[in-house]
């Protein structure tokens, strides 16, 4: 019994441990965009401000970057949804010897390296003699989008019971009834969860946008940019706070939708 | 014969159906998707032309060669063992604290735990990059309290004579990188292996223990093999994404390209695309490698 609860403490000793070492770096970023010191990061800081905030809200070009990241995470969104939904409905009810295949096709956006999508899109951009854009970024978001809302719904879909579906074509309901008035309830949360998380990783996405935005700033592009060539380094802190705040309200959200049907 | 005809009809007719939702998203990831990335590929067939600076575009082999001459050589098996030192030390901390969250934790804890680690998943990136950058330069927190402890010095000596792991300081060296990578990637880890070890049906558990097994015993033969598929579905992440970065190398660690940072500059600044489409190669034939051994070694057995 000793021993037994000597593991349990040492395991838990050990999970915070590693839980610490998650949010240490998320700690530092929330302190810095605080700090005085506009040259260099030592620690401890020096002393406190919140004189960034004011001078992150007033870098146009960062409210420029910001509505971008926003229009392109809607659009990218509400492409997924559709096409992935109506894929994770058909690939579970699919019976098909080259299944794997197909379900292969779905993961490999988000298991082969983001920089082979973005390389791989920028070189047909390019063969296609498209300039660089909202839409070219579209195209490199909803790929991935499109899994994460699929791997969402299929994973609800296994749970449907799907004797209900069947019942509801024998009575006569159409497929599109059937779909409206007994599948689409039961995937409604699960569907906008998905859309929600592609939301998430769209905003936050720099791998492939580097390659498919030209001369567009995305919001990452901007803290990217900032990173490398600061003007105001306690401002991109700044702004990087934000992000994470902002960004953990959809990623709240889905797990919410995702877990109230449990 | 004639109701079997209708009932195959029906069942023609629902596959039709089924296949009709499928289109447009079997579409998009088939030409587009798809067809982007053979066209990319395509390009390593083609070469650089030293004198003019022009792409030839003359189906050979060439440029594919080029990646195992020196220092292409070097990149790649710089970041393949990048790649595999990671996803093994991210094993490492996964593995116990997922055993934590399902076998120790109470339903309340293990919730709280599972949010801990789901949701700096969704975080920025590049913030979490940069919080790295800012926690290991000289001036920053690891420094100051291994200042306090009076072991600075000792590990910047480590790092000066160790240059496999080694680098100027702890912001420019491997040791550094290693961490932010095993940090960027450790939740991809931590969810299929708890995910692996919910499915571990507890009455095997208890079979296990009723049978006279230690806990530990329980753990390596029934527990551990069962495991293994989450343990290869988190590595396929962290191997993948890690050969594939190219902006964690460039804001932290020793000087030396990896794979993704060679991609992009290949394509950029130096306008070899059918160079960078070699490198782009080479993470998708590992991914490969490591799918196949892992089907070898039996990771998928107990699926």
């Amino acid at each position: 019994m000793h021993s037994n609860s000597l593991r349990h403490k040492g395991l838990f000793l050990f999970s915070y441990a590693v839980i610490g070492f998650i949010y240490l770096p998320l700690v530092v970023i929330g302190v810095y965009a605080f700090t005085v010191d506009d040259i260099t990061f030592a620690f401890p800081p020096t002393g406190f401000t919140t004189h960034w905030f004011s001078a992150a809200f007033a870098r146009d070009d960062m409210w420029q970057a910001l509505w971008l990241s926003i229009k392109v995470a809607v659009l990218s969104s509400l492409i997924a949804m559709p096409l992935g939904t109506l894929s994770a409905i058909a690939l579970t009810r699919l019976d098909y010897k080259r299944k794997d295949m197909l379900t292969t096709l779905f993961v490999l956006p988000i298991a082969l390296p983001g920089i082979l999508t973005g390389l791989a899109f920028l070189n047909t951009f390019r063969g296609l003699g498209l300039t660089p854009g909202i839409m070219t970024i579209v195209i490199g978001h909803a790929t991935f989008c499109i899994v994460v809302v699929y791997n969402n719904v299929v994973a609800r879909m296994r749970r449907i019971p799907w004797s209900m579906v069947e019942a509801s074509l024998d009575l006569g309901a159409n497929y599109w009834q059937t779909f409206r008035y007994v599948i689409f309830p039961h995937l409604k949360s699960a569907l906008l969860a998905g859309g929600l998380l592609a939301f998430a990783l769209s905003l936050d996405e720099v791998i492939v946008t580097l390659f498919t935005a030209g001369h567009e700033k995305t919001l990452p592009i901007w803290i990217f940019n900032e990173l490398f060539r600061p003007r105001e380094r306690p401002v991109t802190n700044v702004v990087a706070l934000v992000v994470m705040l902002i960004t953990f309200i959809p990623v709240v959200l889905a797990y919410r939708l995702g877990s109230q049907d449990d | 014969m004639n109701s079997s005809a209708t009932i195959n009809q029906a069942q023609n007719k629902r596959v039709w159906a089924l296949l009709l939702l499928l289109f447009p998203a079997l579409l998009w990831l088939t030409i587009l998707y798809l067809g982007s990335l053979f066209g990319l590929l395509w390009q390593s067939a083609y070469r650089l032309d030293d004198f003019s600076g022009q792409i030839v575009k003359q189906v050979g082999l060439h440029t594919i060669l080029q990646l195992f001459t020196g220092a292409n050589f070097d990149i790649v098996l710089r970041t393949t063992t990048m790649a595999i030192t990671v996803t093994i030390a991210a094993a490492i901390l996964a593995l116990p604290l997922a055993y934590t969250m399902v076998f120790h934790a109470g339903k309340r804890q293990r919730a709280i735990l599972y949010v801990a680690i789901l949701a700096p998943m969704w975080f920025s990136y590049l913030v979490k990059v940069y919080g790295w950058r800012v926690l290991l330069s000289r001036e920053g927190l690891i420094y100051w309290v291994l200042d306090k402890v009076g072991l600075a010095i000792p590990l910047d000596t480590l790092l000066h004579s160790f240059p496999a792991i080694g680098g100027a300081s702890l912001a420019a060296s491997f040791l550094g990188m290693f961490l932010v990578f095993l940090y960027m990637w450790l939740p991809f880890m931590v969810l299929p292996i708890v995910a692996a070890l919910e499915r571990v049906p507890q009455n095997m558990l208890n079979a296990s223990a009723d049978l006279g097994a230690t806990p530990w015993q329980t753990f390596r033969k029934v527990t551990l093999p069962l495991t293994w598929p989450g343990i290869i579905a988190g590595g396929i992440f962290t191997f993948s994404l890690t050969l594939g970065d190219y902006i964690i190398p460039q804001v932290v660690g020793a000087p030396g390209y990896f794979i993704g940072m060679m991609v992009y500059t290949q394509q950029g600044t130096v306008g070899n695309l059918p160079l960078a489409a070699a490198f782009s190669l080479v993470p998708i034939i590992l991914i490969m490698l490591y799918l196949s051994m892992a089907k070898r070694l039996g990771a998928f057995d107990a699926l």
